[in-house]
């Protein structure tokens, strides 16, 4: 049996771990679909169509997914870290309130008409169910990062006393949900969400058009171009922004920024390690053992930590109270930095083709893209393991331990009881939600039986 | 001055009550997909749920959130202390949750069974947990299953059936109309029976209540009820499925209103908190009731978008 803090918290991040990848499906194919639906009612045509209705099941199904896997986070904060839910509800429950209120309710609804209603509503109706959905997913991470922002860099709130309990309470809500970390992880989570969805959307492409069934081929070419403009937009960005997200990090949590270098004594001119082993197999999971073999730039993260000056110092992790477990973040970070740069790679890889007007006769670059399909699910999953594990043994930074957040009535068998029904839930879960989305997948572009709904430009003349 | 404190306690309670109604009667037709053999019959009860439920299932995730936000202290604790039964709601949620969706993925006979049944089975569980859980924290019990939990999560799942079978009243016709409202009148008549029940046995057992059970709007709760009990009978057997459907409608709120008074004014009875004392402090409560009262309204309008996009009796062949 495993104490009731460890199991909680293997649970919530297992949940969280599992949860992400369907919000993350979601948010990053709403932007197509609202343009496949925009052309598709525009220009009529039916390969717009085909695009819209193949990607619609993707996302019906890991709506569905996403919204059971979503509830139990939902839950969790009440059944196994009661403590934390009951001290800082005041602020932190809002937000997830608003969510339910504003977002979901907004993302749900408009969802059975663009599921269920195309034939039922006029086109304008329609184009405005899919702007909708799309808007309630993304409208849906603004809530769930203001509440998760207020974790990492907690303001305007006080400690009191309450039925004698101390609780955290609200004093200044500019403050407090208009974060400093919120635009941050905004962007970088959405801009992520459309990155993954673009490299599952290339590499399914890239998948059909080297199995050359020719009778889909023009659908997949069409989609292929698609999720290689999205990538060359987004691959970029994330870089450049995820380089000044970690300077933001270094200054408002240094704990963490720390963890990710593995720096334990407070230096100057610190090397940022590629990679880094220990020589001692004991050793295998701290990342800055004694004897230690690395691969590392001089002065680099001293660099990256200041924008710019090798010599700064960055505060190392024996001046904090507990650590992280340093070398999952590490790792994590390293993974995903790592990605980033490949996405990049890629992405102008890919753009370099389409100029020489190769992109379609590039075996290479085709298996590239099917083997980095699902890449950008294991990126922002890395990247949630540097944000969420960095941030321990705080649950709110430097307000809350983590430990001290579960729920005090909670047993070990209760806990460890749950875990394995969740780890067996969870696993099928996965696979029933795998197999399906293959199926999709195999089924290839979807076969319109009649003919074309209008002839391209009628709509058009008609509305005005 | 409106207490902001009562006025959320009553709208986490008809947040409650929406949820039981909506949500409610896509449960019924999960049970009441059990007593279909007939590929075309299923295809019609998934078709009538299927472009709703998703938007359905949501008023139970706000109901969550209300409850966390304004009563921390009461969501902690009653979530953590109800352990094992919040997990079982979870699965049988899930199992409910993904069922319909699945079945649709596939046409072989193997898959569709499958799915079939788990779409009953979490159907039919999700209700019933749910009638325990709201039992227990009524009545600060300490234990999961005892003899009113039982019978208030029965009594729970005859409603939805209640609205299951009215609802499909109003979505589909011929034979499978007439079955449908048939036994839409023996479930509130079960209902009832089970309302007088759950009634009797606090009366019996728990003194303390009584000042509760005959307070005025206790009272008024059950008399609507019966009324709206025999509303549902009367309007099913004159083939009035409006009247009918209306009729079970209105029950989860007479429901939660009854449940609602009960409770109060303690919010967690098993250790004691008051409405008045779990609530969260002035600033947020105002933030919340200003962003509730602009937003809640919208969800009402799109709720009503989607309803008439869908009215009509349900098309078989209308799933993607």
């Amino acid at each position: 049996m495993l104490d009731p803090t460890t199991a909680s918290r293997l649970q919530f991040a297992l949940t969280t771990i599992v949860h992400i990848v369907f919000p993350v499906v979601s948010m990053g194919l709403a932007p197509f679909l609202v343009y496949f639906t925009w052309k598709e009612v525009r220009t009529g045509e039916a390969i717009y169509e085909q695009l819209r209705r193949f990607w619609v099941r993707i996302f019906a199904v890991s709506f569905v997914v996403g919204t059971v896997t979503g509830l139990v986070l939902e839950f969790e904060f009440g059944t196994n870290f009661a403590a934390f839910a009951a001290t800082t509800g005041e602020l932190f429950g809002g937000p997830l309130a608003v969510e339910g209120m504003m977002a979901f309710f907004l993302e749900a609804t408009f969802l059975g008409i663009f599921v269920f209603g195309r034939e039922r509503v006029s086109d304008r109706l329609y184009l405005l169910s899919s702007i909708l959905v799309g808007l309630g997913t993304w409208l849906s991470a603004v809530w769930i990062l203001v509440a998760n922002s207020w974790m990492q860099t907690p303001r305007g709130f006080e400690v009191v006393m309450r039925n004698g309990n101390p609780i955290v309470t609200l004093v200044d809500p500019i403050a407090a949900y208009a974060n400093p970390r919120f635009p941050w992880m905004f962007v970088h989570m959405q801009n992520a969400a459309v990155l993954s969805v673009a490299l599952l959307m290339a590499g399914i492409a890239a998948y059909h058009i080297r199995s050359a069934r020719t009778d889909d081929d023009r659908f997949w070419r069409a989609t292929l171009k698609i999720a290689l403009v999205a990538l060359i937009i987004t691959a970029p960005l994330q870089v450049l922004h995820g380089d000044a997200y970690a300077r933001h990090i270094s200054v408002t949590q240094p704990q963490k920024f720390a963890a990710m270098e593995a720096v334990w004594d407070t230096a100057t001119y610190v090397p940022e390690y590629i990679v880094a082993f220990p020589t001692s197999l004991n050793d295998i999971l701290n990342p800055r053992a004694k004897d230690i073999f690395g691969i590392g730039i001089p002065g680099g993260a001293s660099w990256l930590a200041s924008g710019g000056d090798a010599q700064a110092e960055i505060v190392g992790l024996n001046e904090f109270e507990g650590s992280p477990p340093v070398a999952i973040v590490f790792w994590s970070f390293r993974l995903m930095v790592a990605m980033g740069f490949w996405f990049m790679l890629l992405a102008f890889w890919g753009g370099y083709r389409w100029r020489t007007g190769e992109l379609f006769e590039d075996g290479l670059l085709h298996r590239a893209f099917v083997w980095t399909s699902l890449l950008g699910f294991f990126a922002v999953e890395t990247g949630w393991v540097v944000t969420e594990v960095g941030r321990q043994p705080w649950v709110v930074q430097g307000v809350m331990k983590t430990s001290a957040g579960v729920s005090p009535g909670l047993s070990s068998t209760e806990a460890t009881l749950t875990l394995l029904g969740f780890v067996a839930v969870y696993t099928a879960l996965l696979v029933v939600y795998v197999y399906v989305i293959r199926r999709i997948i195999r089924g290839g572009a979807p076969k319109i039986e009649r003919a074309q709904r209008e002839a391209p430009g009628s709509e058009v003349a008609a509305d005005d | 001055m409106i207490d902001l404190a009562v006025l959320w306690f009553a709208l986490v309670f008809v947040l409650l009550g929406t949820f039981l109604f909506l949500d409610g009667f896509d449960f019924g037709v999960g049970l009441l997909f059990a007593t279909r053999d007939d590929e075309e019959e299923r295809e019609t009860l998934l078709a009538a749920i299927g472009p709703i439920w998703d938007g359905n299932e949501v008023w139970l995730v706000v109901f969550g959130g209300a409850l966390f936000a304004v009563f921390p202290a009461a969501y902690a604790g009653l979530f953590s202390r109800h352990y094992l039964l919040m997990f079982a709601i979870l699965g049988a949620l899930i199992l409910r949750g993904i069922a319909p969706e699945l079945y649709e993925q596939r046409s072989d006979d193997r898959w569709k069974r499958w799915w079939g049944r788990s779409f009953i089975v979490g159907s039919a569980l999700s209700p019933f947990l749910l009638g325990m859980f709201a039992a227990n924290w009524v009545l600060g019990a300490s234990t999961i299953v005892s003899v009113p939990s039982l019978a208030f999560g029965l009594t729970v799942v005859a409603l939805t059936l209640v609205e299951g079978a009215a609802f499909l009243g109003l979505k589909t016709r011929g034979t499978l109309r007439d079955e449908m409202s048939d036994y839409s009148a023996r479930a509130a008549l079960a209902y009832l029976v089970l309302v007088v029940v759950v009634i009797g046995y606090l009366a019996a057992t728990r003194s303390d209540l009584h000042g509760a059970l005959l307070s005025p709007l206790s009272l008024a709760a059950v008399v609507v009820s019966v009324a709206l009990v025999a509303g549902v009978v009367l309007a099913s057997r004159a083939d009035r499925h409006r009247a009918a459907f209306a009729a079970a409608a209105f029950l989860p709120y007479a429901l939660v209103a009854f449940v609602g008074n009960l409770l109060y004014p303690a919010i967690d009875p098993a250790v004691g908190l008051t409405v008045q004392e779990g609530v969260v402090s002035d600033l947020p409560l105002t933030m919340l009731t200003v962003a509730a009262a602009f937003i809640l309204p919208i969800v009402v309008v799109y709720f009503g978008v989607v309803y008439s996009v869908f009215s009509g009796p349900a098309d078989p062949s209308e799933t993607y």
